[in-house]
């Protein structure tokens, strides 16, 4: 067992643990701090991978931004949630059934995948974030996609206000 | 050496804890975190396949990166629209939103 190994087990075993804590947690806000664990893990796992600009991302997205605007929700959406009352559905074994069958499901069909032993393969020689970055604005590469993200990014900003203002304008006074 | 095989199953797991997030919470903030979780097992599929199979071709990585944008606007219109419900109705339990359920 090699010292990279023990990495990922060690790594794996938090995030999982992580996200059992996210789904199970009765505090909403534990939840949420639990969720930032588990996205560090999966960073870690970018770096295992040979991603390190990914990595850099997940943290700089997911934990600087995504896990920041969970807890502002749920921190906005308190009142009614003061810590009573159920906070799984009745039915949460029949959730837990489906997730299970998923996974067995899953399991089936990935160890039936050609690739499913692959070890590493070797990484070439140029810097993969420099071409990562020439493909973002390269017309015959990805140039499409890059500029697709970026009209739903503004679509989401400008979607979200106007989604999350008051309903009426007297509301805010006349704003 | 890491197999391959390992972060298949790893993000499995995670996508499927995600999958039972989803549909045991009755908070809607607990659902859009398992949606969170969900995505992740999915970015960490793509990332490890790129990895193993077409270190060459940066597909992978773009295509991550697209995921991360779908999901940062995802996450933002939809808290969005739950921190709207709240002021309408004050409530973000998932069941008690049935205005247009029948």
């Amino acid at each position: 067992m090699t010292v990279l190994q023990i990495v990922f087990l060690v790594t794996g075993l938090v995030t999982l643990l992580a996200g059992v804590m996210v789904v199970a947690s009765p505090k909403l806000v534990h939840a949420a701090l639990w969720l930032i664990v588990s996205l560090a893990g999966v960073a870690v796992l970018f770096v295992l991978l040979n991603a390190n600009f990914l990595a850099v991302v997940q943290v700089v997205v997911y934990i600087g931004a995504i896990a920041i605007l969970v807890i502002f929700a749920v921190m906005l959406t308190r009142r009614v949630m003061a810590d009573s009352g159920p906070t799984h559905n009745p039915t949460w074994w029949l959730a837990l059934l489906s997730a299970l069958v998923l996974f067995g499901g899953l399991l089936a069909l990935i160890t039936q995948l050609p690739a499913f032993g692959a070890t590493e393969a070797a990484l070439p020689a140029a810097d993969s974030l420099t071409d990562l970055g020439t493909s973002l604005v390269d017309v015959n590469r990805y140039l499409l996609p890059f500029e697709v993200a970026s009209v739903l990014l503004l679509a989401a900003l400008i979607g979200a206000m106007a989604v999350a203002r008051p309903a009426s304008e007297d509301e805010e006074g006349g704003a | 050496m890491i197999p391959l095989s390992w972060y298949l199953i790893l993000s499995a797991l995670l996508f499927c804890i995600g999958v039972f997030g989803v549909l045991a919470r009755r908070n809607a903030v607990g659902i859009l975190m398992g949606i969170e979780l969900m995505l992740n097992a999915v970015n960490l599929n793509l990332v490890a396949f790129w990895r193993y199979l077409t270190p060459g071709m940066i597909g992978g990585q773009v295509f991550t990166l697209i995921v991360f944008a779908v999901a940062a606007s995802e996450a933002a219109v939809g808290l969005a629209l739950i921190i709207s419900i709240y002021r309408r109705r004050s409530t973000v339990v998932a069941d008690e939103i049935n205005l247009m359920k029948w």
